[in-house]
């Protein structure tokens, strides 16, 4: 049963990820894109990793993408480009390439490495938030602080670059 | 594993039922308590003290052409109210009603009175789901081909993820005191007394938290003084100004819903639940289930009365002022919170 | 969830679809030419980095020597989700930026540094 929710998720994962990056209308890819978030967030609950899932949702489709859609909104983004037009033969070979990697990757998955078939417990026990709390805060706490400084500099830069300054000529 | 699954169904269907039918009485709830605010009558015509105003307006809202004008994009025009319905249906499966009084339903234990007993991660969900609710603002906005649309949808998105902000923060000061993110323990945290003589409700050890967790819940659900979006006499009818009939049916519907959610929200995390003042529930099995549930739905409805006066006693903020409150006042105040129940809780007093 | 219960889904399906979204998130910066979809496509491939880690977080839990790694695959993928937030950040405000000058958003006219 619970192989059947992974086998739609997986579905509705590529299917959207397809949605993503054919269609030529802005709003289309990026809503479509909250729903391969969705489908996302299942797979982690299905693993069992609930605080993992329930983060995916709300920093990825609750606030990135909502940058994505206000960045649509104040460019006002209407009309599209045709796909894949203008650069004919990097277009081919790069997805020649892409899909040889893909490829390999897939065999690597499906046969070579150990145990391919093996059912296994989920990581339940440490998938909720006070085991992953409490390892943000003692053995990776270094990288955590990191992390909110990388932010702040993120906001300052995307606020410094955003403004418009009228005396310069931008 | 039938068995679980019916239970679950029954549960969510006692918890849509109860939602739809609050919506149609809080409408009615609206009209003859702002007339009462105003001095006025209010509907008084349909049915006795107007009661089946409601019912009316649902008559009138079907029968009414169902418009769409020409340059929107069908499809993202129709899925914003979709959206904005089934978001706030969503939330709600987090929410605890009712004592966990050992009940058995089909033979199966029902795991206390929430749809989602399992849920260890109770308030990420409830914000994550809460989050989503930018998009049916939004993608009113964008898709009804109109300025006054597009400016409703931008304030309104932009005012959500603010508040938003301030939200969160106040409630990790509920998290900490209660070392839990299932609502159920949190609101089993909130029992007994504090400090030996107030009621052990977080509203009581947490006063600012509880303040700025119910200004927030204002501005999410645009309600005034915080409905600019919707401003009806600056911005036609702000993001919903292209809707007519069903989709106007939608949101409206949809704002009472998210009010409905936001103030059991205030009285899970701040107003103990279910629990009575300074005393226990005595009971267990089905005398204790109903006598907690009168208390939480008492509690939600006073909310919801709360809600209703405050729309029509307040002016409504304007829209610099509205995004000043949310970062510069906010923000500071729930990280003061934060600060508050950090050291109250180094102390001992949580 | 329950804890302890086996999952029937084998951690080598979950890495199968990280491969396809890696392939269509790279097809996707490859062929098109509108900033804002390239930077979705882009957040699809840091998806299926972040979904592979969670596969090997999930196939390392059983084992009691390699349990540890549960936790750090878990993590890892906590800083890739921040890490990507604030690179969209700022990488739209950079766009933001360029749209401003060129009056486009087609990333092929971003070929001369000034003009």
């Amino acid at each position: 049963m619970v192989t059947y929710v992974f086998l739609a998720a997986a579905a509705l994962a590529v299917i959207f990820a397809i949605l993503t990056v054919v269609p030529r209308n802005p709003m289309t890819n990026v809503l479509s894109l909250v729903v391969l978030f969705f489908a996302m967030a299942a797979i982690f609950a299905i693993l069992g990793m609930d605080f993992l899932a329930a983060i995916q949702v709300i920093v990825y489709s609750g606030a990135t993408l909502v940058l994505f859609l206000f960045v649509i909104m104040l460019l006002n983004i209407r009309k599209v480009e045709p796909f894949g037009s203008g650069r004919r033969w990097q277009a081919f070979i790069g997805t020649l390439v892409t899909a040889g990697i893909g490829a390999m990757i897939l065999v690597i998955a499906g046969l070579l490495l150990p145990e391919h078939g093996a059912v296994l417990p989920g990581v339940a026990e440490v998938g909720t938030a006070i085991p992953i709390g409490r390892a943000l805060l003692s053995t990776h706490l270094f990288a955590f602080e990191f992390i909110t400084l990388l932010l702040v500099a993120a906001i300052v830069g995307a606020v410094y670059l955003g403004s418009r300054d009228d005396n310069d000529s931008g | 594993m039938w068995a679980d699954m019916a239970v679950v169904g029954v549960k969510l269907a006692f918890v849509l039922a109860v939602m739809l039918t609050t919506v149609p009485i809080m409408v009615w709830v609206e009209r003859r308590g702002s007339a009462l605010i105003q001095d006025r009558l209010g509907p008084n015509r349909v049915g006795p003290f107007g009661l089946l105003q409601p019912v009316i307006d649902v008559v009138k809202l079907l029968t009414k052409e169902n418009l769409r004008p020409e340059g929107v994009q069908t499809f993202f025009y129709l899925l914003a109210p979709a959206i904005a319905i089934a978001i706030s249906l969503s939330t709600f499966i987090a929410v605890p009603f009712a004592q966990d009084s050992g009940l058995e339903v089909f033979g199966q234990p029902v795991n206390g009175f929430i749809v989602a007993p399992n849920l260890n991660i109770g308030i990420l969900y409830i914000f994550a789901i809460a989050s989503l609710a930018v998009y049916s603002v939004f993608l009113a906005g964008w898709s009804s081909d109109n300025k006054f649309s597009l400016y409703g949808g931008i304030r309104a998105s932009a005012q959500a993820i603010s508040y938003e902000l301030a939200m969160t923060i106040a409630v990790v000061g509920v998290l900490m005191s209660a070392g839990s993110l299932h609502l159920q323990q949190i609101v089993d945290a909130q029992t007994g007394t504090w400090l030996g003589s107030l009621p052990g409700w977080n509203f009581f050890s947490q006063p600012i938290g509880a303040i700025i967790f119910i200004v927030a819940v204002f501005a999410e659900t645009h309600r005034l003084p915080f409905d600019l979006p919707e401003a009806d006499a600056e911005l036609v009818a702000g993001y919903h100004t292209e809707y007519s009939s069903m989709g106007f049916a939608a949101f409206y519907m949809s704002e009472y819903l998210h009010m409905i959610v936001g103030a059991s929200l205030i009285t899970v995390f701040f107003f103990g639940g279910w629990n009575l003042p300074w005393i226990d529930i005595p009971f267990d099995g089905w005398a204790g289930a109903l006598l907690s549930m009168s208390v939480f739905s008492a509690k939600v409805a006073f909310f919801l009365w709360f809600f209703v006066w405050v729309r029509w006693t307040l002016p409504r903020l304007r829209y610099d002022q509205l995004m000043a409150l949310g970062w510069k006042v906010m923000i500071p105040l729930a990280i003061l919170n934060f600060l508050w129940v950090g050291v109250g809780m180094a102390l001992g007093y949580f | 969830m329950t804890p302890a219960e086996m999952v029937p889904v084998p951690y080598t399906w979950v890495l199968a679809l990280s491969a396809v979204l890696f392939a269509i998130g790279a097809v996707g910066v490859l062929l098109r030419r509108n900033g804002i979809a390239i930077f979705l496509s882009l957040e699809i491939m840091l998806n299926s980095a972040n979904l592979a880690f969670a596969a090997f977080a999930y196939r390392f839990a059983a084992g009691h020597a390699t349990a540890a790694a549960a936790l750090d695959g878990q993590i890892f993928v906590f800083f890739i989700i921040a890490v990507a937030a604030a690179e969209a950040a700022v990488g739209l405000a950079l766009f933001i930026v360029l749209h401003r000058l060129k009056d486009s958003i087609d990333v092929d006219r971003a070929n001369i540094l000034r003009w």
